[in-house]
């Protein structure tokens, strides 16, 4: 036994490669991991840390995905959660490449339609479609404006 | 006229083509109103004695009831030498088995040569667009579009007046009342003043207020019809629904109030057109339908040609 302190570690180990999300809004990782289809039923190795300490946002959320760099279309959508998140993509344990989000113009199932009467809650073979306006997420079939808390309406 | 909504598909013998479905007055910029109430103003004349749907046919696929959208889109088709093929009741319909719109549509594309749809839920006419192999035009979505009747509107307002820079008053039940937001937006591409009248909780929703506010429309509220009824050039008039209110006695009160009579168009524009989609309860009095000033039966009757004008478009 020593009385070396015990050696500062991080919350979570960095990963060969794959993608790093950092800066999630506290609280937000598991839904960024429903946002990406990444359930208890898929096969990534997936790494969540929820309220670190950061200073830029005060507490945070990480989420490291392993062997799966993302898309900047899969990625665009998380900013409907965590407008400030950060995507790197890690490769041989290095950043490669580095990126923020931004809501896509259109959202293609990412969003329930709040207009009960709306062709697309019902058992027809289509994918919600919004339109993004000013912030505003506007229903492609029946007009229907989500204008805000716009995450709470994600699939 | 190029692409009112256009779908793009690949075939063998053409490498890009492109077809028209008419969904919603959205989709539709001035000119391509302009384009089609032009036609209908001619198409009466300009086909007289020729029928240039000979041997097209018009599916109409109506999943709610409908008495005047129905049958002028048929008597529009019969008279431009179509033919037309109803789907019958919606009970005896595979839609009673459970089919889905998508399949239905799938199906009923390779019967007829462009399809009429009525149907409850709102957004079904995109949902068709997407599935049909020829035209789709919208023929109301529950409360969602109903294009035809807005162009419907414009050309009978058009028939009195040119259509830019009016002052148009829509009263009633602006809250539920699709026919008056489809207008109110088709009419800010024509810079119109929008001035509207109706009881508490059923005046514009904000979502639409904002849209024309943000498309450049000047929307002012009134407390009464006396108020502003003198600068108007057209009346838009809309049914107040009983079941909106849930005390009968506010309602017999509301709607009186909300009445149009001979006593109160005493002293109005020459020009003024009063406007109703129809069907009428107590919202306008009979004694106005001998004044000037009535246009409703005529806006009912132009449903013929305008339906002709919108059935060339997207089959020829």
């Amino acid at each position: 036994m020593t009385d070396e302190e015990p050696k500062r570690t991080l919350v979570i180990s960095t990963i060969e490669n794959g993608t790093v999300i950092d800066h999630i809004t506290a609280g937000e990782a598991l839904t960024v991991l429903r946002i990406l289809g990444i359930t208890g039923t898929t096969h990534e190795c997936v790494s969540v840390a929820t309220n670190v300490a950061s200073l830029a946002l005060v507490r945070k959320d990480v989420v490291k995905i392993e062997n799966r760099e993302l898309k900047a279309k899969e990625v665009d959508r998380i900013a409907l959660v965590a407008p400030h998140a950060t995507i790197n993509i890690i490769r041989k344990f290095r950043v490669i490449e580095k990126k923020g989000v931004e809501i896509p113009p259109v959202l293609i199932g990412v969003l329930k339609c709040p207009n009960p009467c709306c062709i697309t809650n019902t058992n027809e073979p289509i994918q919600s479609r919004f339109e993004m306006h000013r912030k505003k997420a506007v229903c492609s079939y029946c007009d229907a404006v989500i204008s805000s808390d716009i995450s709470s309406h994600i699939i | 006229m190029s692409g009112i909504e256009v779908n793009e598909y690949v075939t063998e013998d053409q490498p890009l083509t492109s077809m028209h479905h008419i969904i919603s007055i959205h989709d539709l910029d001035r000119s391509q109103i302009d384009l089609i109430l032009e036609r209908a103003g001619q198409i009466m004349t300009e086909y007289a004695g020729k029928e240039p749907l000979k041997g097209k046919i018009l599916g109409l696929l109506f999943f709610e009831p409908s008495t005047r959208t129905r049958m002028s889109f048929e008597s529009a088709m019969l008279r431009l030498g179509g033919s037309c093929m109803n789907l019958g009741g919606v009970e005896v319909s595979s839609m009673a088995k459970g089919e889905t719109l998508a399949d239905t549509i799938r199906v009923v594309s390779g019967y007829a040569d462009a399809i009429v749809l009525r149907h409850p839920r709102m957004g079904a006419a995109r949902l068709a667009s997407e599935f049909s192999s020829v035209p789709i035009i919208n023929g109301g979505d529950g409360a969602g579009q109903h294009p035809s009747q807005t162009l419907i509107d414009l050309y009978t307002i058009r028939q009195s007046m040119p259509l830019d820079h009016i002052n148009i008053g829509l009263i009633g039940d602006l809250m539920y009342g699709r026919t008056t937001h489809s207008l109110a937006y088709a009419l800010t591409h024509y810079h119109a003043t929008i001035h509207t009248i109706a009881p508490k909780g059923l005046g514009l929703p904000d979502s639409i207020r904002d849209n024309l506010l943000e498309r450049g429309a000047e929307v002012i509220e009134h407390d009464s019809i006396e108020e502003i009824i003198h600068d108007l050039d057209v009346l838009y008039v809309t049914r107040l629904q009983r079941e909106r209110f849930p005390d009968p006695a506010k309602f017999y009160d509301v709607s009186s109030s909300y009445r149009i009579t001979p006593s109160l168009l005493s002293d109005v524009k020459d020009h003024l057109a009063i406007l109703h989609p129809l069907p009428r309860v107590d919202e306008i009095d009979p004694m106005v339908d001998a004044l000037p000033y009535a246009r409703y039966f005529d806006q009912a009757r132009n449903g013929v040609p305008v339906r002709m004008a919108m059935l060339t478009e997207v089959m020829i």
